[in-house]
């Protein structure tokens, strides 16, 4: 579904990402992990048409979309939800997830927007009790689930997402992690998914990528990467689950 | 029957785009983590970044068997010793033996491959699964053990030696699939028969051969007297062991797993990639390897790219069956000439394994090059006619197959000259 070759990308002089090649199939979870700084924010952004790639190419469903402009990568079905969530604080709840259909408007898909909007709200009760409020009043869990629902209104094909466990307490995370899922198997959505808890990403995923300094180095199923000892000393640290057992300890 | 549907048949295009990225992987590893790639990449002013393509394969160098007993045992391990949870070696023919290093990862995928390779012969989960290679450094026990164990077979590690032992195991567990080599399959067969066992009175109906180079008169002499299905599989410790290369019910050709290794068919005195269909040397990159990754291994292994595709619905592009090693190859006026590719021809003419023997003289400034082949003192003393009728046609299937002209000479049965039972293939006499 999604194919990227050879990507490099800069900035100004500084490569961030060197000839990275990646791909995801339809229904897949695909994770992206590495530390801070090794380009995966950057990577997310050269998809979604926020960043030129220097080099290289990405193929959409069979179409380069490597010099696609961001609304036309959206109407190609491809939502992404940013880095820090990024709602709208001052609007409501439902003027965020209505603003996340705009592009079906401008194409006279229009119909359709309520009942997506009310599946969504049975996926996230939580956003229907609170659908009039200021999003800025809500929760950090809330607000990633703000963004999630208004990424999909696009009714997109491929979801980006961009660190949604950050800054979130650890049962949220899990529960947000929960709802990818859910989408993938209830929607057929496929999805991208940078994260820096890579130990919750490649639960969740069907493979990963490891970035280090802009490169890959490694990729394979996810299972695999969670029995790398490389992956483990860089990424993972220590498995708080597994040391509870005796004779445990990953690192 | 396939182990692994969605990679075996796997669309060539996701191939590719895997293919590419995994090598990426392995050359940003291995610039990294072995001292060997790192100042090979410098001196050659190499960057890993710089690699684009498949095709940018050729611009790397060579990994050669001298490069790897160089850095015996651990210079080539990508991966600290601790992440190393199996070790294994090959005791190569010549100098010293090889050591290399698998982690849990390449162990879960070889058993994974190895699979494959065992489901592509006709196995399944329900087969008791006889292994009779010897078990220890070799990989041939230990690789096809676990792969049969992953696949879910019931598996009996017999291990090498004791043939009586072996056949009467045969019996009493009623095996259905034996892994060993053709030889000792063969030298099986002969057992039986001393023994009195009827092979129809076992349950075999599999066997996975390899390790040695046989031929397919060997094949139907195995299929006939232990009443299995034979195939052939292609693994060499270097680069894992069992389950890089395996045949299908086919028996047309060895699927390599190309999700997993890259392969190339080079000329062997060139290194230059030969154009598909052509015998060249079998060259490896390991694409998924953690703990001892290959760039571009030289195995020594002459073969054939058969591009087409396969009835088996397998997408993986398949090798002929090993033809010889490299060093075998002749050069006779400046055509490379391959014994294998002699036999081939007087085996068809023929119709039984033929006992020659090939003797390259200089005459003059010219490479003279003679066949000498044992017939029957009927054909030879006679029948006169028939034997020059037999003789034009050797000589010239020879030379349309070979591309230059070797004189035949018919000799008595059992006149070539044997050490040990074996003919010597090749006598070369030039001097420059």
């Amino acid at each position: 579904m999604l194919f990227l070759r050879n990507v490099d990308i800069a900035y100004g002089r500084i490569r961030a990402v060197r000839r990275a090649s990646l791909h995801v199939g339809r229904g897949e979870i695909v994770a992206l992990i590495g530390a801070n700084g090794a380009g995966k924010t950057t990577m997310m952004a050269a998809i979604s048409g926020l960043m030129r790639p220097a080099a290289g190419t990405v193929e959409f469903d069979g179409a380069d979309i490597t010099r696609a402009r961001p609304d036309a990568i959206v109407r190609a079905g491809i939502s992404h939800v940013p880095e820090g969530r990024l709602v709208f604080g001052p609007m409501t709840v439902e003027d965020n997830l209505l603003l996340g259909s705009y592009c079906r408007h401008r194409l006279g898909r229009a119909s359709g927007v309520q009942e997506d909007m009310e599946r969504l709200y049975a996926m996230f009760p939580r956003l229907k009790e609170r659908r009039l409020q200021a999003a800025g009043t809500l929760s950090g869990g809330e607000q990633q689930m703000v963004a999630i629902a208004r990424a999909l209104m696009a009714r997109p094909r491929l979801l980006l997402l961009d660190e949604p466990g950050m800054g979130l307490a650890p049962t949220v995370t899990r529960e947000i992690f929960r709802h990818i899922v859910e989408l993938r198997d209830a929607m057929g959505l496929t999805v991208l998914l940078v994260e820096q808890n890579a130990r919750a990403a490649l639960r969740i995923a069907d493979r990963g990528y490891v970035l280090e300094t802009g490169r890959i180095i490694l990729q394979g199923p996810a299972g695999e990467l969670l029995a790398n000892n490389d992956v483990q000393r860089a990424y993972l640290g220590r498995d708080l689950d597994r040391e509870t057992q005796p004779a445990g300890g990953a690192a | 029957m396939y182990f692994d549907q969605q990679a075996e048949c796997m669309d060539r295009a996701l191939l590719e785009q895997l293919q590419l990225e995994r090598l990426q992987t392995t050359l940003n590893r291995v610039a990294r983590n072995v001292p060997l790639y790192r100042q090979r990449f410098a001196d050659l002013g190499i960057d890993p970044d710089d690699f684009r393509s498949l095709d940018d394969l050729r611009s790397l160098p060579f990994t050669t068997k001298q490069d790897i007993r160089d850095n015996y045992p651990y210079g080539l391990f990508a991966v600290p010793l601790r992440d190393v949870v199996r070790l294994q070696s090959s005791s190569g023919t010549t100098g010293k033996p090889i050591v290399v290093g698998y982690t849990g990862n390449d162990l879960r995928r070889w058993s994974g491959l190895v699979a494959r390779i065992l489901a592509m012969g006709g196995m399944t989960r329900d087969d008791v699964v006889q292994i009779a290679f010897h078990y220890g450094l070799f990989t041939g026990g230990f690789g096809l053990h676990y792969g049969a164990e992953h696949l879910g077979a019931s598996v009996i590690p017999s291990s090498g030696g004791n043939a009586r032992k072996q056949i009467t195991i045969m019996q009493d567990y009623r095996t259905t699939a034996l892994c060993c080599t053709p030889s000792y399959a063969l030298h099986l067969a002969d057992v039986m028969e001393e023994m009195g066992v009827n092979p129809n009175s076992l349950h075999l109906k599999w066997g996975l051969f390899g390790a040695e180079g046989w031929s397919d008169a060997m094949r139907r002499e195995i299929e006939a007297r232990l009443k299995v299905t034979a195939t052939d599989n292609y693994g060499i410790s270097e680069v894992m062991g069992p389950g890089i290369a395996g045949e299908c019910a086919e028996q047309n050709g060895l699927h390599v797993n190309e999700d997993h290794f890259l392969f190339e068919i080079v000329h062997p005195e060139t290194g230059e990639p030969v154009p598909d269909g052509e015998t060249g040397e079998l060259v490896i990159t390991t694409l998924t390897k953690e703990a001892f990754p290959m760039i571009r291994f030289r195995t020594g292994d002459l073969t054939r790219k058969l591009a087409e595709p396969c009835a088996c619905g397998r997408t993986f592009h398949r090798i002929a069956r090993i033809m010889g090693r490299s060093d075998d190859m002749l050069i006779i006026r400046g055509v490379n000439v391959f014994p294998l590719q002699v036999e081939s021809v007087l085996l068809a003419v023929e119709g039984v394994e033929p006992h020659y023997q090939i003797v390259l003289e200089r005459e003059g400034r010219l490479d003279k090059a003679t066949v000498y082949l044992e017939v029957s003192e009927n054909l030879l003393f006679d029948r006169m006619r028939v034997a020059r009728e037999a003789l034009d046609k050797i000589h010239h299937s020879l030379s349309s197959e070979l591309g230059v002209s070797m004189d035949v000479v018919f000799v008595g049965r059992r006149t070539l000259e044997r050490t040990e039972g074996k003919i010597r293939r090749v006598i070369d006499k030039r001097v420059l």
